[in-house]
């Protein structure tokens, strides 16, 4: 059993999605669903716990050895994303079921949890393996399911915007595709690690580098790295509340996990940084999604769009630390990885509670919420407060982190500019307080949100302030994992 | 109980303070009630560190490591013991002034009001205490947090847009340059412990460092040096105990503080001497303190006069602490001091003014010495603390401020702080005078009858005597503070 | 000789360019996925034609033959046609859904109805304020 972990992972919510159009219920396709995420969830730590003790774990499919075969290789670092995802994922659903009742006709509901397995063993599977074409294939899982989900939602908006997620996704996932056949023309293998020994001889060929190009062209428009965000603030602010918390607390981290897993370990950290000027470019573009996206966040209307722009400045951070290269760098990027899934999960699932007693967030339906809601709004402040990054938040220990790790390298002018980049989070969360703290309600007669919703939210929200305060186990874990990264990539 | 316990009480009574109000909510009596015993509690142990302290023993708590070597950890050390002892016991007196206050002008949100007052207090002993610039950061920054609902009180148009560049201009000195010296700092010198002497080792390069402390007195918002001042007019919409505690004692004097504090124990004298940078902010405190003053010359509303004052009194401070003398830090922590027994005075006064006659405009108070006696001589003796003439406390702070320039051989300093001190003579002193000898008695015809007596509310007076024989008090007896501050020098 | 001998890469980047500039320029939602599916055909005739080994036959065990055609690519592009395939399926259904709710296929219509909308939200907004 111990053995098969790996496997178990990916395999476990990829059968159940099809059970769910047998079982049919919607309270019982809620159960089982829940059930199969929180069984995905002790897997996860199993392995963590064991790759943690023990090294990096090889699972051969079907005993097909490698190369040849698929492989499935849980390191630290996708390890920690798998964890992420299913502790995120679990606590996600856990509100669901109130949400998506509100939210979702009836005859749809056991659909929405079918695709909402599919695309949590799509995100699980691209985490897990260590094929790069199996990566393309899960990542279409994903997003098919994706497109499917966010088409879900209740205005007309939400098709037009899964729509053009659904361009911007294939021709992103094309692109992969594409970028690995090139590898694969050049090397003759799919798999990751025999493809990190046999690309450094080859460093020279512009074959190889279109691949790189390709491929990390395809990577940046699924994790919405600006310009190539567009289409994430319509998929957000559409989709059913559920899935919007759900996409924000995982599926830009997988994205991002991809990022780091092609430049670090495929095409290894000499050839991504030093050979290129990609260091410069993602220094450059993280800080200008930083700068562009939280502007605009400010000036948005409706907030589950105002919080996605958000989410295309925090991604810029990431990607910052990415750009600088060095551990404590890359420690930034995986602590911010964990940190931000743990705020927008809470702000999000914060505002399905809002949606729930509302029918929308728009920023005048705010005003008097602290009267009315006091408790969900109390838990957007604190989650707030954590984007902002203040201390004692999450949020203040990855920004520590990356602003540590920039004057480290003595780039000043990045330091100052994260620090600045912050600031303009305030802008746009204090819009929220005012509103919801120092206007009179619009209407009186709004109640709180429901504890099926208003649990989980707080789940995440002590979160924040947990692991701001107890900080060993995501520090430990990313220390090491970015070690591993760079350690990697020097053999 | 031990000292250590009691360190940690401290901490604990403003939160404990917190739930007791909530609590009681419903009743109002019972709920300030809770707020004094509460305050006086807070004192009373605070004091009892005084004597322990002086006798040499070590006081610390070790809470947790956030990261590694990032710990929140307290130690109290003299200079944190004055600033506690100076706040805690005027939240006594404030929260006397607020009862009559805040009923006196029917307020709403009350309860609020209490709560966050105490959170504020708590964020106060934690800045206080803080062994290291990480934990006084963290307190710093929830002193911003918990005090941006209490200047938007009102809830007006104006009060919120006073509230924006409150939490605009300290949220972001402290982010963009108070978190950024502090990272520097950690990765310059390995360590944010607060250490006598210093932090840095001798070989530092001196670039870097001029850097560093400039970050420090931009960053550190709370010490309103001018270009960093606005927020602390723009605070002023908030009610006068508020205005009185927060924006005269509690929030600059955490300002100066930490940066008397970084100077002293992150920089240490001697390093601090050798910075090139130090001489430029003396200077731009220098520019700090001329131009509040022409300022606060033109004010007319009375809270705002007395803002600038404040901001023009806090660059004293701050050039105090950069003098890198020991008479310049010695006049620089007196004049906390001294300058918030002072400055808690006026706002007293100036609220009870608002609550009893109506009157915010400096033009309005002529001839109203008779309708307010008491309020109007605690006026005219908080102005002298203020300027710095006996018998008010002032005297001593002032007169070591003088000597610092002396010592530093700082002359243009020196006339610039006596120019400053006639300004002050001029924006504060003429108020109480004209509304004794004002001329026309504009009430009194106004009203055709003789003035009848009207102060404000009772416990609103009690508090302003209070704090108004304290400055004629700590001219004969500043002793209290001073072995302290000799202590930590 | 660079063209004569990778006419098949010529091809590819024809088809892929003439595909993005489909779903870039079509306005008609259903031309932008033919485009999309002429680009992702592309790609897999690229595949297809890397595996191909000159003078080899069918990758099929059989006596004698010993040249044939790399097998993998062929099996790895069978699996994205099917992955292409459900693409497309979903987006025709998500069209279907777009015409029953904006009465229309085209981008330009679609993008018209939106900021009507948004513009009529924002006057209900503005109205609302001045109520005050």
């Amino acid at each position: 059993m111990l053995a098969h972990l790996p496997i178990l992972q990916v395999i476990l919510p990829l059968m159940a999605a099809p059970s769910c159009l047998l079982i049919r219920k919607a309270n019982l396709v809620w159960l089982f669903t829940l059930a199969v995420s929180f069984a995905a969830l002790i897997v996860s730590v199993l392995l963590l716990q064991q790759v943690y003790a023990t090294g990096p774990i090889s699972y051969t499919l079907g005993g097909w050895q490698a190369p040849w075969g698929i492989e499935y290789r849980i390191d630290l670092l996708n390890a920690w994303v798998l964890f992420i995802v299913t502790a995120l994922s679990t606590v996600v659903l856990t509100a669901a079921h109130t949400s998506v009742q509100k939210e979702l006709e009836p005859n749809r509901q056991t659909v929405f949890y079918t695709l909402y397995l599919l695309c949590f063993a799509g995100l699980l599977g691209i985490v897990a393996t260590g094929d790069a074409f199996n990566v393309f294939v899960f990542l279409e899982i994903s997003s098919l399911s994706t497109y499917a989900l966010i088409a879900l939602g209740k205005d007309r908006r939400a098709l037009w915007a899964a729509f053009q997620y659904l361009i911007m996704g294939t021709i992103g996932a094309t692109f992969i595709l594409i970028g690995i056949g090139f590898l694969y023309m050049m090397t003759g293998t799919l798999n990751m690690a025999d493809l990190a020994a046999r690309i450094p001889p080859l460093s020279e060929s512009t074959t190889v580098l279109a691949a790189f190009a390709f491929i990390f062209l395809g990577i940046c428009l699924k994790l919405a790295l600006f310009p190539l965000h567009l289409w994430l603030p319509n998929a957000y602010s559409c989709a059913p509340s559920i899935v919007t918390a759900f996409l924000a607390a995982t599926a830009t981290k997988v994205a991002l996990y991809l990022l780091l897993r092609f430049t670090f370990t495929v095409f290894g950290v000499d050839f991504s940084l030093s050979h290129l000027p990609l260091d410069i470019l993602l220094v450059g573009l993280g800080l200008v999604g930083v700068f562009a996206a939280s502007i605009v966040a400010i000036y948005q209307a409706n907030i589950k769009r105002m919080l996605a722009f958000s989410s295309v400045a925090q991604i810029g951070y990431m990607v910052v630390g990415i750009g600088i290269g060095t551990a404590t760098a890359l420690q930034a990027t995986l602590l911010h990885m964990f940190n931000h899934a743990l705020m927008k999960g809470g702000l999000f699932l914060a505002l399905a509670g809002l949606v729930y007693q509302l029918g929308a967030c728009r920023i005048e339906q705010f005003r008097g919420l602290g009267r009315t809601m006091p408790w969900t709004m109390a838990a957007i402040v604190v989650g707030g407060i954590s984007l902002i990054g203040m201390p004692l938040t999450v949020g203040f220990v990855s920004k520590w982190y990356l602003i540590a790790a920039a004057i480290e390298q003595q780039l000043w002018w990045v330091a100052v500019l994260v620090v600045l980049g912050s600031l303009l989070a305030v802008a746009y969360i204090w819009k929220l307080v005012e509103a919801a703290y120092f206007q009179a309600p619009e209407v009186d007669a709004v109640k709180e949100a429901p504890l099926g919703i208003l649990l989980p939210t707080w789940l995440l929200i002590a979160a924040n302030i947990y692991f701001g305060i107890d900080t060993r186990l995501p520090v430990e874990v990313t220390s090491a994992a970015s070690q591993f990264l760079l350690g990697g990539a020097a053999q | 109980m031990n000292s250590a316990s009691l360190l940690q009480l401290s901490l604990v009574i403003p939160l404990l303070a917190v739930v007791g109000i909530q609590l009681t909510a419903r009743r109002e009596n019972v709920r300030e009630a809770v707020s004094l015993i509460a305050a006086s509690a807070l004192f009373a142990t605070v004091a009892q560190l005084y004597l322990p302290l002086l006798n040499g023993q070590t006081i610390a708590v070790h809470w947790l490591d956030i990261l590694p070597g990032l710990a929140l950890a307290f130690r109290v050390e003299p200079l944190g013991l004055m600033f506690a002892l100076v706040a805690s016991f005027l939240w006594i007196i404030t929260t006397l002034y607020a009862i009559g206050y805040m009923r006196g002008h029917g307020e709403q949100n009350q309860t609020r009001f209490y709560s966050l007052f105490a959170v504020s207090i708590g964020a106060v002993m934690g800045i206080a205490f803080a062994e290291n610039l990480f934990t006084l950061f963290i307190f710093y920054e929830l002193l911003t947090l918990c005090t941006y609902p209490l200047v938007t009180h009102a809830g007006t148009d104006k009060a919120r847009q006073g509230g924006r560049t409150y939490l605009g201009i300290l949220l972001g000195t402290s982010v963009g340059f108070f978190l950024l010296a502090i990272i520097a700092t950690w990765l310059l010198a390995g360590t944010l412990s607060f250490k006598q002497g210093g932090i840095f080792s001798p070989g530092t390069s001196v670039a870097l460092l001029s850097v560093l402390l400039g970050l420090f007195v931009f960053g550190v918002g709370k010490a309103a040096i001018m270009p960093f001042h606005r927020w602390l007019p723009a605070a002023m919409v908030a009610p006068t105990p508020v205005s009185a505690l927060l924006h005269a004692v509690a929030v600059v004097k955490a300002g100066v503080f930490v940066l008397l504090k970084i100077c002293l124990l992150i920089f240490g004298i001697d390093t601090l001497k050798s910075i090139p940078a130090t001489e430029w902010l003396l200077y731009l405190a220098g520019v700090s303190i001329l131009f509040a003053s022409i300022i606060a010359l033109r004010q007319q509303n009375l809270k705002k006069r007395l803002a600038y004052s404040t901001v023009s009194q806090l660059g004293y401070i701050t050039l105090g602490a950069l003098l890198a003398t020991s008479a310049g830090m010695t006049g620089s922590a007196l004049h906390i001091v001294m300058h918030a027994f002072g400055k808690i005075t006026l706002f007293f006064c100036a609220g009870a003014i608002l609550v009893a006659a109506h009157k915010t405009e400096v033009n309005e108070l002529r001839g109203l010495g008779r309708q307010m006696p008491v309020t109007m001589t605690a006026f005219f003796v908080a102005s002298l603390c203020i300027i710095g003439i006996p018998p008010t406390g002032g005297t001593w702070s002032k007169w070591y401020l003088m000597l610092g320039t002396f010592e530093a051989e700082q002359w243009i300093l020196m006339a610039l702080l006596m120019i400053s001190s006639l300004l002050s003579i001029a924006y504060l002193l003429p108020i109480p005078l004209q509304a004794f000898f004002g001329g026309k008695k504009p009430l009194e015809i106004e009203a055709g009858t003789a003035v009848v007596l009207k102060e404000a509310p009772l416990p609103s007076v009690i508090a302003l005597t209070v704090t108004a024989s304290a400055c004629v008090y700590l001219l004969l007896y500043p002793d209290i503070f001073y072995r302290l501050i000799a202590a930590g020098i | 000789m660079l063209l004569a001998s990778h006419y098949n890469y010529w091809i590819v980047i024809a088809l892929m360019m003439i595909g993005l500039y489909m779903v870039i320029a079509q306005g008609n939602l259903v031309k932008k996925i033919i485009g999309l599916n002429i680009f992702q055909t592309s790609v897999f005739i690229f595949y297809i034609s890397v595996g191909k080994v000159d003078g080899g036959g069918a990758p099929i065990l059989n006596e004698g033959e010993v040249l044939y055609s790399n097998p993998l690519p062929h099996v790895l592009i069978l699996t994205a046609i099917v992955v292409g395939i459900a693409t497309t399926a979903l987006a025709l259904a998500l069209i279907i859904r777009i015409k029953r709710a904006y009465g229309s296929i085209e981008e330009r219509d679609i993008q018209a109805a939106e900021e009507m909308q948004e513009r009529s939200a924002h006057h209900a907004r503005v109205s609302a304020g001045k109520e005050q």
